[in-house]
């Protein structure tokens, strides 16, 4: 990590879904006045967006760090919620444990974990059950 | 086609049209919001029935033209606020999601003559 690294730091507030975002947003500001391309900016902020919008819905929020460097851009999100007890099955479209309240906004498809994978060229969850999870993802200009 | 063209060709009526000259250049359909941050392209225009403030943030990040709102749905003071406030189109229709997407469909074609 070169010494010249741009760092961003934001609390996710876990008790507001209306909110919610508002960190994947200013990153998206900031990377276009950073005059990164919209294609990295586009997968760059809908990974964040997926992994904040987790943190709230399933940990009661977290915190958000995104690091710029000349090589990309990377983005790791921990929180102290219940954690994922199956990792691999919390990969597949499809799976979700979401509650009502929050389907009937238009989540719980269960293609946030799968949509941050995409979106990034390396993605690593650490999680354990009653701790917590991290989530590191790296996109590469 | 722009957003302002498509507004006057399907008789959409604007909720919020901060940027009306954004030029449409396909769709996506769907409510749940990982499926449209996954499959959606940038500047789709998006039709949906939900009507959240996610929806703005949704349609921010994943740099849609603009949102179509079917069914005439009408989303809260606060989230047409966002909308201008994060130059995000808002138009809506009394027609179904699959009317709707097919009268753009139409459209679309047309303008492309
Ligand atoms: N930070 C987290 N802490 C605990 N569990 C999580 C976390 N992130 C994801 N999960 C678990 O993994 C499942 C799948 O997550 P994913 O984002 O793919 O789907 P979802 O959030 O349920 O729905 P969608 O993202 O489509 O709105 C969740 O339902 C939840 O059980
Ligand atoms: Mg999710």
């Amino acid at each position: 990590m070169s010494d010249n690294a741009l760092r961003f730091h934001f609390d996710v507030d876990g008790e507001n879904f209306t909110s919610a975002g508002q960190a994947s947003v200013k990153i998206k500001k900031s990377l276009r006045e950073l005059g990164v391309d919209a294609e990295t900016i586009r997968r760059v902020s809908i990974a964040m967006y997926e992994g904040e919008i987790n943190m709230v819905i399933h940990a009661n929020g977290g915190d958000a760090d995104v690091i710029v460097d000349e090589r990309g851009i990377e983005i790791i999100l921990s929180d102290h919620g219940p954690g994922i007890a199956n990792i691999d099955q919390a990969m597949q479209e499809g799976f979700s444990t979401a509650p009502d309240n929050v389907r009937s906004l238009g989540f719980g498809a269960g293609m946030g974990l799968p949509n941050m994978k995409r979106y990034t060229d390396d993605m690593t969850i650490e999680s354990v059950v009653g701790e917590g999870t991290t989530i590191r993802m790296r996109v590469n200009f | 086609m722009t957003v302002t063209e498509l507004a006057a060709a399907l008789s959409l009526t604007p909720v919020a049209l901060p940027d009306g000259e954004r030029v449409i250049n396909g769709a996506y359909m769907g409510d749940l919001l990982s499926w449209v941050m996954g499959r959606a392209r940038a500047d789709n225009a998006w039709i949906t029935i939900m009507t959240n403030m996610n929806v703005i943030a949704v349609a921010s990040l994943s740099d849609v033209a603009c949102v179509l709102l079917a069914e005439d749905v009408m989303p809260d003071q606060a989230v047409i606020d966002t909308a201008n406030a994060r130059d995000i189109n808002l138009l809506r229709s009394p027609l179904s999601s699959y009317d709707l997407a097919v009268a753009l469909s139409d459209a679309l074609r047309k303008a492309s003559l």
